[in-house]
């Protein structure tokens, strides 16, 4: 099996490693980088825990090669909040409407809502529904989801 | 019982934001697969290909040559391991669990070979270079097959599991149902789920020195793992520290460790290195425990007037090879009537043995009782030609019934079904939606309604081994914030702020400064952890309980300190005053400081530190009740159902904090529509399970769950705190409620007959186009024209054959609790017979009477409890074979050689 070498952005910070070609983007961060944030549920591509931002886009990290990432930004679920600790508007939407109750989903969801909310976007509520429908979660029924997803539409209303 | 202290602030009943969610929404949870040791190395199982068969042959000769590739262990490698795997009761499994398969296969997905490797793919690829070859053997896959096919288990005489009750219905109840004006018969085949909790089971073990053990695992309770472990393998048990920070769901999977967890276990103390494995999907949805599948079929008698007057159930649950409960879930038929008025009720309830993967538990095991029952109910009603409301009207328990006695004999005392119904009606304009169905169905759009109602045994306590109370410890530090150490473990059930939120308002300190610490063996004490929704009752009285202890001190030490009189003194945002003057205001910090640090100022009774432990003991069981209705659409084109409305009618007593109580509403209700419309774990005929990822697995999504709206009702239960669990109810309820719209929706073209699960569009095209759209009745067709024909039971009637009855007999009778073994001695003198059986129970007496070689007598016992058994035995050159009535408890087969 061949290695690589590879360097890449996470959360601002630069990091290099060296990783088999069949490495998933989603295994290396988490085994060789220690962003334990991003799980790994299905690796099949269809739940959505795994899903990070890499270069502004969200991509499912276990269908994404670490080796596709080289070069890349990658922005993680660690890499949302403020350095001093405040909460990133999907967060807090999230905290206030009891939008997660094990957590294992939670760090795809809130990647997948923050690349819909950013800077200068102003997505509709059915939009955000819309993506959310690539997301698995078997605590919640999505009812806080769908909450919180009306808290940050109406924010940016 | 919740009385509120003047001026302190209210946390029960508040919204509160979880403490849980900083560090679960920032990355900052510690789930197993995130447990990270040095040394630490991985496990990937070699599983069978094969649903039953014996194995000649395991060569794994390439795979250990795999670079990274430690060890590659079999059953042989764990002989000398002595291992006693129980079920979640601590009792034995009759069909005796290994390690690793031994010798036999039963199952596709059998754990046969496990590689330790440097990491988890190198692992895997080592394991797929492993050959096992079995010598093949036709399975026994579906119910149908288990009743007539070879035993999956050598040795057993049969493929039944467990069975209670009796197929034969007793004299009386059938002289009520051949009287009743109506009888209705339903039968419902309900499909396999797999529980996919979106973390899969998990676990990290290390053996730190040969003494202890240190256990990361994906569970449902630290401490029931930690006891398990200790039982399972000997240990003692103070050596064994299970932690369990955050678990991604358990639904019941996890509420003890299965074989794979055991294996790791196991491997690491052979293997002397800490060991890893993660679950991956495949797995998860083919080799870990699943649930549910299952065929009832119910009668209920009515009168002229729509009420009930008896009714007779037949439940079977196809069990699996390796179920980690090998019971008929009588259940089913102990919870089908609390909520109701059902004067006679007769069952039988078997569990099966197959050969496919386990059953385990999943969120309201008994969910089954519901299901039927209200369904049963709207098609009665149909056929009385009354309303669904008026049918549930006059059957439904109201507080003004109680206290009532089931034929089960649990008594309800306080519970609100007919209230909660009513509630849920007075909430839902049934005319105006009559109308509109009406209107609608004119422009071929087909709405239906469905409305179900219930009640949900919660916090078990005090009948069944791991069913106990729970324990809270909770200090103020010194520095004036509250720690607790509770007995909880949270897998997304927020224990953390709801305790916080008990411990803050009896206290009256702020939430923010009360810290919950469980999650970890060492933390609180032994309790099962999050099973039959208990935490809120049973730890919210612990924590309640506690608090108030705690609070007593501390005014006893303020009165002794500020020439008070302790009645004068209140707490209050973390704050000691005495009434009347204002001014003479204490901090909690500066009363502690003196607790922990200056004992001597304390008064003489009262031993130092600020610190108060309770283990609440709950009475045996306490009810929530609920009501339910949903509003759908069926797509008479396509056969598709959107849910376009549905309102939960709950009383569960004190809501500490509705957020919490309403995500356990919803998520069981998301569970049950992906039960009704779309989950499905299928077997093939050889026993390959058909559903391997989430694409075939469907799970809900948010398209598919509407938004839920909530009526709560607060009966305060007879728990300190007036609490009633919640967790399961929504999975429990959920499904008959959506069948039931569905199944209204469908009426202008006609009836389910048959109900099958999952509705898939193509089981509901069966009934609007009115043909075999699904293919369902084609299968039933095969499956009849194939079933063997099933093995006659062996009737107990005279036999004329000449047997001499006199003499000893070795006899077996099959109880629910395990085969009891004894000598029956029996003497006959004409058509009398005495006699008595011995057993390691002692000796018991009987006389009776002979009919040619037939001998039926009864004997009374007082244990396990005080009942009649009536035996009616037949002789038969050297065997003797018949049955033992027990009372509700149905019958309990008997047989045996001549000693
Ligand atoms: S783990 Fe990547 S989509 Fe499920
Ligand atoms: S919160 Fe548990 S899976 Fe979504």
């Amino acid at each position: 099996m061949s290695d690589h070498r590879i360097e890449l952005t996470v959360n601002g910070r630069k990091h290099g490693g060296t990783v088999e070609a069949r490495t998933s983007l989603g295994e290396f961060l988490r085994e060789q980088l220690g962003y334990t944030g991003t799980h790994l549920a299905c690796e099949h591509g269809v739940c959505g825990a795994c899903t990070v931002s890499v270069d502004g886009a969200v991509a499912r990290s276990c269908l994404m090669l670490a080796v596709q990432a080289d070069g890349s930004e990658v922005t993680t679920v660690e890499g949302l909040a403020e350095a001093d600790g405040t909460l990133h508007p999907v967060q807090q939407a999230m905290r206030d409407n009891f939008g997660l109750q094990c957590g294992f989903c939670t760090p795809g969801i809130v990647i997948t809502l923050a690349s819909l909310t950013g800077e200068g976007k102003e997505p509709t509520e059915q939009e955000m529904i819309d993506a959310m429908s690539g997301h698995i979660c078997r605590c919640t029924g999505y009812q806080g989801i769908r909450r919180a997803i009306r808290q940050l539409t109406s924010e940016t209303a | 019982m919740n009385v509120q202290l003047p001026g302190a602030h209210r946390y029960i009943g508040e919204r509160t934001p979880r403490k849980e969610d900083a560090r679960l929404l920032t990355g900052r949870g510690q789930f197993a697969d995130d447990v990270r040791l040095a040394g630490m190395l991985h496990i990937a199982f070699a599983r069978s290909p094969v649903a039953r068969g014996t194995i000649t042959a395991i060569d794994s000769a390439a795979a250990r040559e795999v670079p990274g590739v430690h060890a590659i262990y079999t059953q042989a490698d764990f002989s000398g391991v002595a291992l006693n795997v129980m079920n979640f009761f601590f009792g034995p499994c009759e069909a005796p669990v290994t390690i690793l398969a031994d010798g036999r296969v039963s199952c596709v997905g059998d754990p046969v070979a496990m590689v330790i490797a440097d990491s988890r793919a190198i692992a895997e690829d080592a394991a797929a270079l492993i050959e096992i070859e079995i010598d093949e053997e036709d399975p026994v896959i579906t119910l149908a097959d288990a009743r007539g096919g070879a035993p999956v288990h050598p040795g057993k005489d049969d493929n039944i599991a467990q069975e209670m009750g009796d197929e034969d219905i007793d004299e009386d109840l059938q002289a009520l149902l051949d009287g009743a004006a109506h009888t209705i018969t339903r039968t419902i085949h309900h499909q396999r789920i797999a529980q996919s909790p979106m973390e899969t089971r998990g676990c990290v073990a290390t053996c730190d020195g040969s003494e202890e053990m240190t256990i990361w695992i994906s569970c449902q309770s630290p401490h029931l793992v930690a006891r398990y472990v200790s039982l399972a393998f000997n240990l003692p048990e103070t050596a064994i520290r299970v932690i369990a920070k955050d678990v991604g769901g358990g639904f019941g999977l996890k509420n003890f460790p299965w074989r794979e967890e055991v294996a790791v276990i196991a491997a690491a103390r052979l293997f002397g290195r800490p060991i890893k494995w993660i679950e991956d999907r495949f797995e998860s949805l083919t080799a870990s425990s699943h649930a549910r599948e299952q065929e009832v079929t119910l009668t209920i008698g009515f009168d002229a007037d729509g009420k009930m007057v008896g009714g007779f159930g037949d439940y079977s649950s196809n069990n699996g090879a390796f179920p980690m409960g090998e019971d008929c879930n009588v259940a089913v038929h102990m919870f089908m009537w609390p909520a109701y008025k059902m004067p006679a009720y007769g069952f039988v309830s078997r569990g099966w043995y197959s050969n496919t993967m386990g059953l385990g538990g999943y969120r309201g095991p008994w969910a089954m009782e519901s299901l039927i029952r209200e369904t049963l109910l709207d098609d009665a009603a149909r056929e009385i030609g009354i309303d669904p409301i008026e049918i549930r009207r006059k059957n439904l328990i109201y507080l003004t019934d109680q206290p009532n006695t089931t034929t089960f004999g649990i008594e309800v005392t306080d519970i609100t079904p007919g209230e909660c119904f009513d509630k849920l009606l007075a909430n839902f304009d049934v005319p105006a939606f009559r109308k509109e169905q009406a209107e609608s169905r004119e422009q071929g759009r087909y709405l239906g309604l469905g409305l179900a109602a219930y009640v949900e045994p919660t916090a078990a306590a005090g009948q069944m081994a791991p069913m106990t109370g729970e324990l809270a410890t909770i200090r103020i530090e010194p520095t004036g914030k509250v720690t607790a150490s509770l007995s909880t473990h949270s897998q997304g059930h927020g224990t953390a702020t709801t305790m916080a939120q008990v411990i803050a308002e009896r206290l009256g300190v702020n939430f923010e400064d009360v810290t919950i610490f469980e999650g970890d063996s060492a933390i609180g004490g032994f309790s099962p952890g999050a099973a039959g929704s208990r935490q809120a009752v049973i730890a919210g009285g612990a924590a309640w309980t506690a608090t108030d202890m705690l609070a007593d001190k501390v005014k006893e030490i303020a009165a002794h300190l500020y020439n008070a009189n302790a009645e004068t003194i209140t707490i209050e945002g973390g704050m000691v005053h005495i009434e009347g003057t204002p001014e003479m205001s204490h901090s909690l910090r500066e009363i502690a400081e003196i607790a922990y640090g200056e004992p001597a100022r304390l008064p003489g009774n009262t031993g130092a530190g600020l610190e108060a432990q309770f283990r609440y003991q709950p009475p045996p069981f306490t009810f929530t009740s609920a009501a339910h209705a949903c509003v759908v659409e069926v797509d008479a084109d396509t056969g598709f159902v959107k849910i376009q409305r549905w309102i939960s009618s709950e009383d569960c007593g004190t809501v500490i904090n509705p957020g919490v109580v309403e995500g356990q509403i919803a998520g069981g209700l998301a569970q049950a529509i992906g039960q009704v419309l779309l989950e499905d774990m299928p077997y093939d005929a050889r026993g390959n399970p058909l559903a391997a990822t989430f694409k075939d697995y469907l799970m809900p999504t948010i398209s598919d769950v509407p938004d839920f709206e909530y009526v709560h009702a607060n009966t305060p239960s007879q728990t300190i705190g007036g609490m009633r669990g919640v967790g399961e109810g929504g999975a429990i309820i959920g499904p008959p409620t959506l069948v039931n719209a569905i199944a209204d929706a469908l009426q202008p073209f006609g009836q389910i007959d048959l109900l099958e699960l999952p509705l898939t569009p193509s089981r509901i095209l069966d009934i609007v186009e009115s043909r075999d759209v699904s293919g369902d009745a084609a299968k039933r067709a095969k499956t009849e024209a194939e079933a063997p024909a099933e093995e006659a039971t062996a009737e107990v009637a005279s036999s004329s054959g000449e047997t001499s009855i006199d003499g000893a007999w070795n006899m077996t009778m099959k109880t629910p609790a395990g085969p009891q073994e004894m000598v029956g001695h029996f003497a006959t003198d004409g058509g009398n017979v005495t006699g008595k059986f011995t057993s390691d129970q002692g000796d018991q007496e009987f006389e009776g009477t002979v009919e040619g070689s037939r001998v039926k007598f009864n004997l009374d016992v007082e244990q396990p409890m005080k009942i009649t058994l009536k035996y009616d035995l037949l002789f038969e050159g050297d065997g003797v074979s018949g049955k033992a009535k027990m009372g509700m408890f149905g019958s309990a087969k008997t047989s045996g050689t001549r000693a």
